[in-house]
């Protein structure tokens, strides 16, 4: 949660969102989902208490419209062929298959590989990849929840999935040559 | 593949994958998606691979990702307002 500065509010928070969702049910109207509303209250409780808290980052987050990103590619250009070569926009460097994925996806160190990927991407992709793939929200919830439209939703979901999909391959590569 | 269909590189693939998985792709493009898929092993291993990370991160949550005390708490604060719950 980028909101606030640590761990322990943001525990805070999260209980302060149920506490506010425990009364406040009676008043909800089902005009969104309930999650989207649980969700909104969360994000209403972190922006109040990290302006109190006064250490949290500015809302950039409203901002940086270029944080979608939309120049920057999937994967690094030398992953395929250039102009010059037989065939242009192919693969130089296809991926290699991942071995027992199932498995090792399972274990305890893909878990931090993916957590910690999901945490070093930019504020907006990594709560769009939070509710979206981690949460299993709709692709609906997501853009009443955070005020985004269709189109800007997808592309950060994309950014995001991709760059966790690269740090997932660095792990399944790591793990080939070991 | 006819002369007509847009012909796609890995290049292009790689950046409509999200669209594709997502369904929100035009039908043209879905089809010229489809046969590249079907003649290019690194694509579709590259989707394949996408699949797996998006299951991966549905299995991060679980019910007890909630520390204890603040289940405590809210179990509380529940039960006072709700006083003939069990």
């Amino acid at each position: 949660m980028q909101h606030v500065p640590s761990r322990a509010v943001a525990e805070e928070v999260v209980q302060d969102t149920w506490l506010g969702v425990i009364n406040g049910i009676e008043r909800f109207e089902g005009r969104s989902s309930l999650r989207t509303w649980i969700y909104r209250i969360l994000l209403n409780n972190a922006r109040t208490r990290g302006v109190r808290e006064k250490r949290t980052l500015p809302f950039s987050y409203f901002r940086r419209r270029s944080e979608e990103g939309d120049d920057e590619p999937a994967l690094d250009a030398d992953r395929f062929q250039g102009r010059r070569n037989a065939h242009p926009g192919g693969w130089a460097r296809p991926p290699v298959e991942w071995s027992s994925p199932e498995e090792r996806l399972a274990s305890d160190e893909a878990r931090t590989v993916l957590l910690e990927a999901i945490a070093a991407l930019p504020p907006r992709q990594r709560q769009v990849i939070t509710l979206r793939d981690v949460q299993g929200f709709s692709s609906e919830e997501v853009r009443n929840a955070l005020d985004v439209s269709e189109t800007n939703q997808r592309v950060l979901l994309h950014r995001g999935r991709s760059k966790v999909r690269a740090a997932l391959e660095g792990y399944f590569e790591s793990g080939d040559a070991a | 593949m006819s002369e007509n269909e847009p012909q796609i590189t890995c290049r292009d693939l790689v950046e409509l994958v999200t669209d594709y998985l997502e369904g929100q792709i035009a039908a043209v493009e879905q089809h010229a998606i489809d046969d590249h898929l079907g003649e290019c092993p690194g694509c579709a291993e590259y989707v394949r691979q996408m699949r797996l990370t998006i299951q991966a991160m549905r299995g991060l949550v679980s019910d007890e990702a909630m520390f204890p005390q603040t289940r405590d708490e809210l179990m509380r604060a529940f039960s006072a307002l709700h006083p003939s719950y069990p």
